[in-house]
């Protein structure tokens, strides 16, 4: 699956770069860097709800308010280095069905 | 949009036209453009510029043929409008009324060519010695010599434009940087850069509003000296509703640009200590290198310029996107098309083409709401003036514990020649080479809507607004997309 931290203009000022390094962090804590691909987008058009992380190639686990189903997978509003451990742990890793 | 918006008249006709085929493109009469647009911009009856309407209408078909995309056959942006050149004289070194064949004679002591004798209480001046070195000008007390040189000729700091047989201005494409002074310095406005806005017209109207492919416009830094009407932040939105998906900075390129040009230097220096090393983010200076000091050739720093570096880091997140690039340089209207930009870039507007797009759209920019433009440092931002690569990269070179950076800022073309004159006969103690082509950098571009002093004020405020201090984000941007596309995933 890809997990993709917006970095528009908007997101950045809010944080992405940090995100991006929480996510980082998680994948390797999980043990899950083969499994999923980080990557960065120039906005995914949710401007005022970011730090968005597009995920993609998974269906969401749970469906919280911070989850917005899209054709790929869903997006995760509001990411920050403090959250983005347990909305992993709570929206994507269940999906990603490791044993 | 007032006439004031922009420097000298030229620009002002050129934007009009620009604005009323935009108009067109979109509201239909594109067809009819040859016809009426000429009598919309000069109704007649008396004319103003040139023998009469019919001549000034001609001219203005010219306008209308360069906005429309120029000569399509001419690999270069920077085209002369054969009708619109006004022949201007060129008989160099002249003698005016004003010499009264004085005692002194300063004119005749300085000519180191023995051009000038006085003859019958005034001086003459023998065209078959002159070299047209102006000193005489210079040390005339009555200010009674001028150098009547072709405006064109004078601002082509490589000798690229010659005069025809009928009078007319040409450029040598084998000389040509396409830097685009003489765009911005003929009085008659009779040279031009080639104007791509319909492609993009159409690259926008395909994309279906972003359902079949998203368009993203890469800004130069160079933007926020030209936001005299609106903050840069409207500016965004303005573009935005253009059509455009996102809005991204040139300067996050410049960022990686310094991060990989820093690298480049290590690596070559450390191969020989003797190395040096020239910027290659000003397509104006890498080609005057190509033509000029094809020996130091070697020398280019081998990284893509910032433009095709946020182009890529775009296209490697949105492998579908189109790229479009807004500044104030007429030699990425030929960059992009190169062969080393790869398809990154699929157009090129100017700031001026920008104005009128935006105009012709009804867009009211100081109407606009703000969106944030954050996605570059403080050092990619200051690219836009000369200097600015040269100061980023002794800073990158630092935190990265590359040694032995010396960087020159050569600003302007002269200013080039001169130190890459120095580095051949081996006499110069810099390694690192800063080069723009023109002067005080892209704020001082051509296609600039303003060339105010104020310029670099707001590079400065503008770069120090950057939320990144440092180029470290961004470069880790680069390195995800690196991953990316080395497919280790």
């Amino acid at each position: 699956m890809i997990i993709k931290v917006c970095v528009g203009s908007s997101c950045h000022l809010k944080g992405s770069y940090d995100v991006i390094e929480a996510f980082k962090r998680v994948l390797k804590k999980y043990d899950v860097e083969d499994l999923v691909d980080l990557q960065a987008s120039f906005c995914l058009g949710h401007c005022a709800k970011g730090v968005n992380a597009g995920c993609e190639g998974i269906k969401p686990a749970a469906s919280g308010s911070a989850v917005q189903p899209t054709d790929e997978g869903f997006i995760l509003h509001g990411v920050n280095e403090e959250n983005a451990e347990e909305l992993f742990a709570n929206e994507i890793y269940p999906s990603l069905n490791i044993n | 949009m007032e006439q004031k918006l922009f420097d000298t008249n030229v620009q002002w006709i050129k934007y009009k036209v620009l604005k009323e085929v935009i108009r067109r493109a979109y509201e239909g009469g594109l067809e009819n453009a040859y016809v009426e647009i000429p009598k919309i911009i000069v109704p007649g009856p008396k004319a103003e510029l040139r023998c009469c309407i019919y001549k000034e209408r001609a001219v203005v078909q010219e306008r209308i043929h360069m906005a429309m995309g120029g000569n399509k056959e001419n690999p270069n942006p920077v085209q002369v409008m054969e009708t619109a050149c006004d022949e201007c004289p060129a008989a160099g070194m002249m003698v005016t009324d004003a010499c009264r064949g004085c005692m002194m004679h300063a004119c005749k002591d300085v000519c180191p060519k023995d051009a000038i004798t006085i003859v019958g209480h005034r001086c003459v001046i023998d065209r078959s010695r002159c070299i047209e070195c102006g000193r005489c000008a210079q040390a005339c007390p009555y200010s009674a010599i001028i150098a009547q040189k072709r405006p064109c000729m004078k601002s082509c700091k490589v000798k690229a434009i010659s005069i025809n047989s009928d009078d007319k201005a040409v450029i040598d494409n084998n000389k040509c940087i396409s830097c685009g002074a003489c765009v911005y310095k003929c009085p008659f406005g009779a040279i031009s850069d080639r104007s791509l806005v319909l492609d993009i017209i159409d690259i926008l109207k395909n994309s279906d509003e972003g359902r079949r492919y998203r368009v993203y416009a890469v800004v130069a830094p160079a933007i926020v000296s030209q936001c005299r009407f609106g903050r840069v932040t409207q500016v965004v939105t303005a573009i935005r509703r253009l059509g455009f998906h996102q809005v991204v900075e040139a300067a996050l390129g410049a960022d990686i640009t310094l991060y990989n040009e820093a690298l480049e230097f290590a690596e070559k220096t450390k191969a020989d200590p003797n190395a040096v090393m020239t910027t290659s983010c000003c397509p104006a200076f890498v080609s005057f290198v190509e033509k000029n000091f094809p020996e130091l050739k070697g020398a280019v720093s081998s990284s893509v310029s910032p433009m095709v570096m946020a182009a890529r880091l775009i296209k490697s997140s949105d492998p579908t996107a189109k790229v479009v690039f807004i500044g104030p340089c007429a030699a990425k209207k030929g960059e992009y098309t190169l062969e080393k930009t790869k398809g990154l870039i699929d157009s090129v507007m100017s700031f001026e083409e920008l104005q009128a797009f935006v105009d012709a759209r009804g867009i009211v920019t100081t109407e606009c709401e703000d969106t944030e433009l954050d996605n570059a440092s403080y050092y990619g931002r200051i690219f836009a003036k000369s200097g600015g690569v040269a100061q980023g990269v002794a800073h990158v070179a630092q935190e990265l514990g590359v040694e032995g950076v010396r960087s020159i800022a050569m600003n302007g073309i002269d200013q080039c020649r001169t130190a890459l004159t120095l580095l051949r006969a081996k006499k110069q103690t810099a390694n690192f080479f800063e080069g723009m082509a023109c002067d005080g950098g892209c704020i001082g571009g051509p296609l600039c809507i303003t060339h105010s002093p104020r310029n670099i004020v707001d590079v400065d405020e503008y770069g120090n607004q950057a939320k990144e201090k440092g180029i470290g984000g961004s470069v880790e941007l680069y390195k995800l997309a690196l991953r990316r596309e080395g497919g280790e995933k």
